[in-house]
């Protein structure tokens, strides 16, 4: 078999990295539509990034289109950088995100340590096109690239005595810069009930617009959540533990009367210091009003029949 | 030469706003980062302000009273434009939410209770109105305290989490009202220097 050197290709025929790239984001954008128009409770009017909205599926002024690569990966919640919302892009390139390894601890048939490349080999990666709530009142829509969690809980095969999962970001101080301040708990961690993790909405993603996740955006792995605010969705994972008791998260630890463990999306339940009834999409001008479950509600909402919701906030 | 200087110290902030509104660099949330700025440099002018008179009683360079008037009104104008971003660009004049917000929002509460505090200060800050008010004039303008004290208490509630730059502000602030006290005063008064025979209009001098 003859395979050609580096040195033996022409230059014209190696792709400029700006074509490059625009095509496997177009490609990305595509293929999220498409899958976002297969998967219901994913938005509707899922067209390419530069793309118009698809007409009448929903009420003027509720079109989600996605919103641009360029906001996507500036502007961003990753104290492991800094708290500033472009701190995570300026400093996120001292996060090492080859090798990785991720370990699956607690009620499991198959406790292990996997190699990234291992942990996802078995599972088909897919584009969907999700809106994205943060509990600070903004929002974006994000095609991301992932498989369902339930695949993986599939596979691990935890025992009776799993009732919820905790997932555990990377604590190194060395990589992650803004881990030398105490500003919150670390290692950051979070949680789902089984219920909610077994949900086929809930992801683990490894991309987002069809290219690997950036690093700001939480990778090389991270947990997408859509119904729930931001926060639920932890970056940049190590650890999988499947356990018996609600695990107490980082938001729960440092401000226990203003995080909850749900963190479901809902505008009638307020942050203490600021309304939850509206939200900016970034892009927009005008406030839009929030959504219960952030839209999601038809998939989700039996998940938490007969609980008080402002209660359990 | 003084006056020039301290005025372009004090557009340099608007110049920055415009500079990166024109050229799209206020990042994915323009409004968020308008907001952020307008109020970061009100609450700066208003600490800058409470600054000039222990400057002038430890160094005892006393032409800097004639700057706290125009630093102060300045102050007063980035957090007006504050004010005005949250009404117009963030709310879009959406009066129920604004005024739920002024009501419910215990941060919003005293950042705008702090705000209504500088308006008499501001529309007194005239010669005219100096002298008409006489004494009465401190002890009006002492309300700047508090209005400081509530701005800085504004910026600490709005905090998620990283409390860094309104810690900062506070212990600042805790250091120009600390220095105001008799004790502190008196260790500062050998260094000050006679007072000229004609001084500049300053009433605020002994409360300042």
């Amino acid at each position: 078999m003859l395979i050609r050197r580096p040195s033996d290709i022409p230059s014209s025929d190696i792709t400029p990295e700006s074509v490059y790239l625009d095509r496997r984001r177009f490609m990305g954008s595509v293929a999220a539509g498409a899958a976002a128009a297969l998967v219901p409770g994913s938005i509707a009017a899922c067209e390419p990034a530069e793309g118009r909205p698809a007409a009448g599926t929903e009420p003027a002024g509720q079109e989600d289109e996605p919103t641009p690569f360029e906001d996507v990966t500036s502007y961003n919640n990753f104290y492991e950088f800094g708290t500033d919302k472009g701190d995570p892009e300026r400093h996120a390139g001292s996060l090492r995100t080859r090798p990785w390894s991720v370990a699956v601890e607690g009620h499991v048939a198959k406790p292990a340590t996997y190699d990234l490349e291992d942990f996802l080999r078995p599972h088909t990666l897919e584009d969907r096109v999700y809106r994205l709530r943060c509990v600070e009142a903004w929002s974006m829509v994000i095609p991301w690239r992932g498989f369902e969690l339930r695949r993986l809980i599939e596979r691990v095969q935890p025992t009776s005595n799993a009732k919820y999962v905790e997932f555990i970001t990377l604590h190194d101080p060395d990589q992650m810069p803004g881990q030398r301040r105490p500003v919150i708990p670390w290692p950051y961690n979070e949680g789902l009930r089984m219920d909610e993790a077994m949900h086929r909405l809930t992801l683990m993603v490894t991309g987002l617009y069809g290219r690997d996740l950036p690093n700001q955006n939480g990778a090389p792995l991270r947990l997408v959540v859509p119904w729930k605010y931001g926060f639920k969705s932890i970056k940049s994972i190590v650890k999988i533990r499947f356990v018996e008791d609600q695990p107490s998260t980082t938001w729960m630890k440092s401000a226990p009367q203003e995080y909850g463990f749900y963190a479901n999306v809902n505008p009638e339940v307020d942050h203490p210091r600021w309304s939850q009834a509206r939200e900016r999409r970034i892009g927009e001008f005008r406030r839009r009003p929030t959504l219960m479950f952030n839209g999601y509600g038809e998939e989700v909402a039996s998940l938490y029949a007969g609980m008080d919701l402002r209660r359990s906030f | 030469m003084k006056k020039v200087i301290l005025w372009i110290g004090c557009l340099t902030p608007l110049g920055i706003l415009v500079l990166e509104t024109v050229q799209d660099r206020l990042g994915a949330n323009p409004i968020e980062r308008i907001t952020h700025l307008t109020g970061f440099f009100g609450l700066t002018f208003l600490l800058v302000t409470l600054a000039i008179t222990p400057l002038r009683r430890v160094t005892g360079w006393n032409a800097a009273i004639q700057l706290r008037r125009p630093l102060g009104l300045f102050a007063f104008f980035y957090l007006c434009l504050h004010f005005l971003t949250y009404i117009v660009l963030d709310h879009f004049f959406d009066w129920g939410t604004i005024v739920e917000d002024i009501l419910e929002r215990p941060y919003i509460t005293v950042g705008f209770t702090a705000l209504m505090l500088l308006i008499p200060l501001a529309i007194t800050s005239t010669r005219g109105w100096i002298r008409r008010l006489g004494r009465r004039w401190q002890k009006l303008h002492r309300l700047v305290y508090a209005a400081a004290g509530l701005g800085v208490l504004h910026f600490f509630w709005k905090e998620k989490a990283d409390t860094r730059e309104p810690l900062i502000f506070a212990a600042v602030l805790a250091v120009l009202l600390l220095i105001r006290l008799p004790f502190f005063k008196r260790l500062t008064a050998r260094r000050r220097s006679p007072a000229p025979a004609t001084a500049v209009i300053d009433p605020a001098r002994s409360s300042g």
